[in-house]
């Protein structure tokens, strides 16, 4: 019997565990370092409808206990991903979740449309982009927005429809409100943190884009907050994420109310790590003679 | 998991570290160095220096948090390799150069090594900040050796007659040395350094812009044609 599954929208997950999209490419590399089909599911990295070449200068950053990032979502663009889709997902047999983010709502609307042309399990929302059209305020951070690019694409995608929040809001019980109204089927928290890191030799921030996205252990305490909070404001299942790096940190954002993760930054510290979170969990669940869906959302 | 055999210092903040591994690695591949657990979060990219038996060896410079914890590990302890990794290479040349800047020099030991191994005749510039290192080890392969310390050793190049030029060291001359060799017939590769947080193609932290569209330095690279990087 494996202890370890899950369901989260009808969908079986082997396990809870998810690589975050962005940390894990489409899969082939870690697939050099294990059977990555033992994983709950990949969120591939986040596409957009048009290419992208992402962002110049220094892209990644260490800080204490975890990272910045400013990649700007370099990726092959909706169309190339969908024409290649069999080269892409080859050899992938765990739930495929395809990340998706635009800089206006028609982007978002025709990238979900063409990703209609094939078959996956989720699609994930990410609306912490800039919307262009509002002065480049993130279609996550107010309860319109984020409605209104939800509602958008529920109304044009054939996929399950999972929104991807960003955490730099001040009540985000009240976005994962309004997006469960518009139609979200799940909801997946908390993408990365603005942060800024400044280079005091040269007198100026590390980033060409001053500020960065903060992830890894340091934002796992507010992420866990902010992961109760909204699976105790909605009915649709949470995906949670935010520096989890091992088994107890995963048992903690289920107890809080995720029903899976996603585990990002810790890949990068070690490419075997969601292999080893795993393991922890089948050694905890035997130990205290349980399946993990039992501690899901008890705090 | 790997057992260092030997960590010393050879010059100033500059050390050298035998470690015991048998992987089979070519000349301008790298590894992820860790001897932490999550604190500092990355693994570090150090170059392989050279090849003994089953030992390969590091020479790295101290610089930050990462490479200090380096340079106090002593033999018998143990240190996480994630490796080898990158493209490394091609050792086709008959006719080389090697141009090393600063501890930027320690890739070209092993490559040396090789070269030789395959007939080339070498011709090594090997420039220092304060101090000289690793200069006897590239003697052993190279038939003339022209070291500089304290100046630059662009301004030192005279053979100019070559099929192939490798360069490893500080950007701002890697370029330079390119500059002097791009109307010559010879090949150009340059070793180039980005951030890395994967170091094995998963986040694309350590892009670099090519003539040829963005590339990887982890895994496209870290050897690239200098005609592609320095393009513009
Ligand atoms: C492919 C490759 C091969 C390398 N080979 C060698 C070698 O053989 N010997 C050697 O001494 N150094 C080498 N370097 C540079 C070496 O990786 C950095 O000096 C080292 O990571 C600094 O770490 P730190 O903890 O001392 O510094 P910190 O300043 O604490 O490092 C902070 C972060 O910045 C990164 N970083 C800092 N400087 C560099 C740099 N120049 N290049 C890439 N990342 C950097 C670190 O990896 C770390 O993630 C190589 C770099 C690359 C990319
Ligand atoms: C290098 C990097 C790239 C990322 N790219 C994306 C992306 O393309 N789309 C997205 O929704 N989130 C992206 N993220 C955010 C992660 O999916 C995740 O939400 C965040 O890192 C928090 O989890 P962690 O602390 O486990 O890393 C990225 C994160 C990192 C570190
Ligand atoms: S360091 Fe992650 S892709 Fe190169």
């Amino acid at each position: 019997m494996n202890r370890l599954s899950v369901d989260f929208l009808g969908i079986n997950f082997k396990n809870p565990i998810v690589a975050a999209s962005g940390t894990f490419s489409f899969g082939k590399e870690f697939a050099e370092f294990y059977d990555i089909n033992m994983l709950g599911g990949i969120s591939f990295k986040g596409l957009t409808l048009n290419k992208k070449e992402g962002n110049e200068g220094i892209r990644v950053w260490e800080c204490e206990s975890g990272m910045m990032n400013s990649i700007g979502l370099e990726n092959p663009g909706v169309e190339e991903f969908v024409e290649k889709y069999t080269d892409y997902t080859q050899n992938i047999d765990t739930v495929k979740i395809v990340n998706m983010g635009g800089n206006n709502l028609q982007e978002y609307i025709k990238g979900a449309e063409l990703l209609n042309k094939v078959d996956f399990d989720i699609l994930e929302l990410n609306i912490s982009c800039p919307n262009v059209k509002s002065g480049g305020m993130l279609f996550g951070v107010c309860e319109e927005s984020a409605y209104e690019v939800t509602k958008a694409v529920k109304n044009i995608t054939r996929h399950k429809l999972m929104v991807k929040l960003t955490p730099n809001v001040t009540d985000i019980a009240s976005i994962a409100k309004a997006c469960e109204e518009a139609g979200a089927d799940a909801l997946s928290l908390v993408n990365t943190f603005q942060a800024m890191a400044i280079d005091v030799l040269h007198k100026k921030p590390i980033f060409d884009n001053i500020y960065a996205g903060l992830s890894g252990a340091c934002i796992k305490p507010i992420a866990l907050r902010m992961v109760h909070q909204t699976a105790k404001a909605v009915k649709i299942p949470v995906m949670g994420m935010g520096g989890i790096y091992t088994g107890t940190d995963v048992l903690e954002f289920l107890m809080a109310g995720a029903s899976c993760v996603q585990v990002g930054t810790a890949n990068f510290i070690n490419p075997l790590a969601l292999k080893n979170i795993i393991k922890e969990l089948e050694a905890y669940c035997e130990k205290e003679n349980i399946n993990i869906k039992d501690i899901i959302n008890i705090i | 998991m790997a057992v260092i055999i030997q960590n010393t210092q050879i010059a100033k903040n500059i050390y050298k570290m035998r470690v015991c591994c048998g992987d089979d690695a070519k000349a301008g591949q790298f590894y992820m160095l860790r001897a932490w657990a999550n604190n500092p979060t990355f693994s570090r990219p150090i170059s392989i220096c050279d090849r003994d038996g089953d030992e390969i060896i590091f020479v790295y410079e101290v610089k930050g948090k990462g490479t200090k914890i380096f340079s106090s590990l002593k033999s018998g302890d143990n240190i996480e390799l994630l490796g080898p990794r990158g493209n490394g290479h091609e050792l086709s040349a008959k006719k080389c150069v090697l141009i090393g800047g600063g501890v930027g020099i320690a890739p070209l030991v092993y490559l040396a090594k090789q070269l030789k191994s395959h007939g080339a005749e070498i011709t090594a510039y090997l420039g220092y900040t304060n101090e000289a290192f690793l200069t006897e080890d590239i003697s052993k392969y190279a038939d003339k050796v022209i070291e500089n310390i304290g100046g630059y050793i662009t301004d030192y190049i005279d053979e100019l007659d070559a099929d192939s030029v490798y360069i490893c060291g500080p950007e701002i001359m890697m370029k330079k040395a390119y500059e002097l060799y791009k109307y010559t017939n010879a090949k150009v590769y340059a070793s180039m350094e980005r951030r890395m947080a994967c170091g094995i193609g998963g986040c694309l932290g350590c892009n670099i812009k090519t003539k040829n569209g963005n590339k990887k330095v982890c895994s496209d690279g870290p050897v690239f044609k200098a005609e592609d990087v320095f393009y513009e």
